[in-house]
């Protein structure tokens, strides 16, 4: 019942395997971050009455630029300072790639 | 009719035009990691826990969900917390604790194989059907609800919302897997907060702080002192409150069968967990998921009231003034163009990915759970790989199908979340039987869950819900005060029917054989896989944890008793 007919060889280590080949979600987000705050914190300065008078006198965009910006450099600081490593393999030999084996199937 | 319409300019459209290009991005990104159908279906198992937490919580905050609260917390006020401090936190903990050795453990690949282990093939089949018929309606409805919310801010019509939404969707589960779909549910997450953070600080400075809303709350014609006593009028026998249900209902109908059921079955959800990278990841991603849970009210509740006081005309039966119109309406009163483009992205953002759950578990269920096991066995890997994206494919053109069927009724969302929240009841009886009574036999399987699910169509049809669902003057037979606590009662009686059943049927019929449960059910042997020093630390350990997040949920009762 097993993927007999899959190749072993180079997929015998499994998740670790499809850990160093997946990206860093944390790149993604603390690009994002940085690029949306800037962009809301240049509107924020140059924002005019209108628009503190609809948000209540506050400068929203500023205040949300700052906080999206600072949340960005959060995840690249933390993606620096702890990279991505594949998990030490594990000891187990059943890998993961086996179908869960009920003693008696169909 | 413009009322709605957003003053969109060149900066949000270009920040909602970036966010689109990063979807796919992610898409074709992740599409390189994808060798085997493990890798597309489960993320290879590879995940570490605050990604697959986060995509747990995410995976539930959809479009329904966001407007939804918004919408009760502007109908019911506080009592809505409800919703998360009783009807998820302690379910996702006792996922994380007591039920997650018993799925991950056991290496099954979806919640319906674990019922082909632990019974037979019957049980099997039935839960996988429900679960792809239910998924695709659900991703429907999703969609749905997003085009009309695109249609109403933008003024796009809803066909071309429908089909802009469906096709990026499609690309990124068809090209990354549930590897895409988790990305962007984690990026999607950290969006909506972006989002709606803004505009509760606004919303409250422009109402005086959250003193000032109480005591406007108060005053309201429509609000009142009840809105802001989350158990306050719910006695036996004397319901005031603005939700209808007594403390009974609330307790057992939404915290216990109705909330186990959803958080604890649901492939959707679970799924989530499955992806991550070893048992003690697993264990923490529904914990790790309970702490943002517990938090999420304050930017789903407090706009509600925040609505309910800003806008008198607000519950209209039709129109932009619908309690479900409650953010977007704040967004158009509060945001200056910039953070506009950021919420209105993270709305959008949400709403995809709640589509974009029930898609990637659709996929998983029918390729795996139905083609494999029974249309096309044993055939090499990368043919259920093609057959996994082939199904995304049918999966989303079905939705997109059900999206316009939905279209023709006027308000079809609250009944289809309430049909197949009774769904999940039955189901959480046969689990919790199963993993905790190694007597319950393959036939009481298959009949509990049966009989469960018939006797919570039949309370459906014959009550509240039956009678907004069908137009109907009155109840057929069951009259329990409201559409939402007949589903809470419905969920009740089709738990206790199920549990009936597989306890009656087991005691007549023979046992499967000890050395068949092996890791499947409680007290016997669960493989908890290697476990690293790093995992043994307290602030790793899943009790620990799961602990504080019920001590945290507790405590913020406290100030809204």
């Amino acid at each position: 019942m097993d993927d007999t007919s899959a190749p072993q060889t180079d997929d015998t280590a499994g998740a670790d395997a499809s850990a160093a080949r997946l990206f860093d979600i944390r790149r993604i987000i603390g690009g994002l971050f940085v690029l949306y705050g800037v962009a809301v914190t240049a509107a924020g300065l140059f924002d005019g009455d209108a628009a503190r008078k609809q948000a209540a006198g506050i400068d929203i965009n500023l205040w949300t630029g700052l906080g999206m910006l600072a949340l960005g450099v959060v995840f690249l600081v933390w993606m620096r300072l702890n990279p991505l490593t594949p998990p030490p393999p594990p000891e187990q030999a059943d890998g993961t790639h086996d179908r869960p084996g009920g003693p008696e199937q169909h | 009719m413009d009322g709605l319409r957003l003053n969109m300019d060149w900066l949000d459209y270009s920040i909602l035009g970036v966010y689109f290009l990063v979807v796919l991005g992610i898409g074709f990104a992740a599409r390189r990691s994808i060798r085997t159908s493990l890798d597309f279906f489960l993320s290879g198992r590879s995940l570490p826990a605050w990604v697959t937490g986060l995509a747990f919580v995410a995976a539930n905050l959809g479009a329904i969900e966001i407007l939804g609260m918004a919408a009760n917390g502007a109908q019911y006020g506080v009592a809505t917390v409800h919703f998360y401090w009783i009807g998820a936190v302690p379910a996702m903990v006792f996922l994380g604790i007591v039920m997650m050795p018993f799925y991950y453990g056991s290496k099954v690949r979806s919640v319906p194989e674990y019922l082909r282990l632990r019974f037979d093939n019957r049980a099997h089949v039935f839960n996988a059907i429900t679960f792809a018929v239910a998924s695709v309606l659900i991703a429907g409805v999703n969609l749905y609800a997003l085009a009309i919310v695109i249609e109403a801010l933008l003024g796009w019509p809803i066909w071309l919302a429908i089909i802009v939404a469906a096709t990026f969707v499609l690309a990124y589960i068809t090209l990354g897997g549930l590897s895409s779909a988790i990305y962007n549910e984690v990026l999607q997450f950290f969006l909506i907060l972006a989002g709606l953070v803004p505009l509760v600080i606004v919303g409250l400075a422009s109402n005086g702080g959250w003193g000032g809303l109480v005591d406007k709350v108060t005053a309201n014609k429509k609000g009142g002192e009840g809105f802001l006593s989350a158990w306050g009028g719910t006695g036996i026998g004397d319901v005031s409150s603005p939700m209808g249900a007594n403390w009974i209902a609330i307790v057992l109908g939404l915290g216990f069968v109705l909330s186990f059921g959803y958080w604890t079955t649901n492939f959707a959800e679970v799924q989530r967990a499955l992806s991550a990278k070893d048992m003690s990841a697993a264990r923490r991603t529904p914990i790790i998921a309970a702490y943002p849970k517990i938090l999420i009210p304050a930017v789903t509740v407090i706009p509600g009231l925040i609505a309910l006081v800003e806008f008198p005309k607000l519950g209209a039966k039709s129109g932009d003034f619908q309690y479900n119109n409650a953010i977007p309406l704040l967004i158009d009163k509060y945001l200056p163009n910039g953070v506009l483009g950021i919420a209105v992205t993270g709305l959008l953002a949400a709403f995809m990915a709640g589509m974009a759950a029930n898609v990637s578990s659709f996929n998983t269920v029918f390729t795996y759970d139905l083609w494999q096991d029974y249309v096309k066995k044993d055939r090499p890997d990368e043919y259920y790989l093609r057959v996994g994206r082939i199904v995304t494919v049918a999966g989303v053109v079905i939705g997109v199908g059900t999206a316009f069927i939905a279209a023709g009724y006027s308000n079809i969302m609250n009944y289809i979340q309430a049909l197949f929240s009774i769904f999940n009841a039955p189901l959480f009886a046969t689990f919790i039987i199963a993993m905790f009574w190694r007597r319950m036999t393959a036939a009481a399987g298959i009949a509990g869950l049966v009989s469960g699910t018939l006797a919570a169509a039949f309370v459906f049809v014959t009550s509240e819900s039956g009678v907004d669902a069908f137009g109907l003057d009155k109840p057929l037979l069951f009259t329990f005060g409201s559409a939402l606590t007949a589903s809470f009662w419905g969920a009740v009686i089709a738990f206790a029917v199920d549990a009936l059943v597989s306890v009656v049927v087991s005691l007549m019929t023979a046992p499967k054989p000890a050395s068949e449960l092996e890791g499947l059910v409680y007290g016997t042997k669960v493989d908890h896989g290697v476990v690293t020093r790093e995992d043994k630390a307290w602030w790793r350990s899943p009790v620990t944890l799961g602990l504080g997040a019920l001590a945290l949920s507790l405590a913020l009762y406290i100030p809204f008793a």
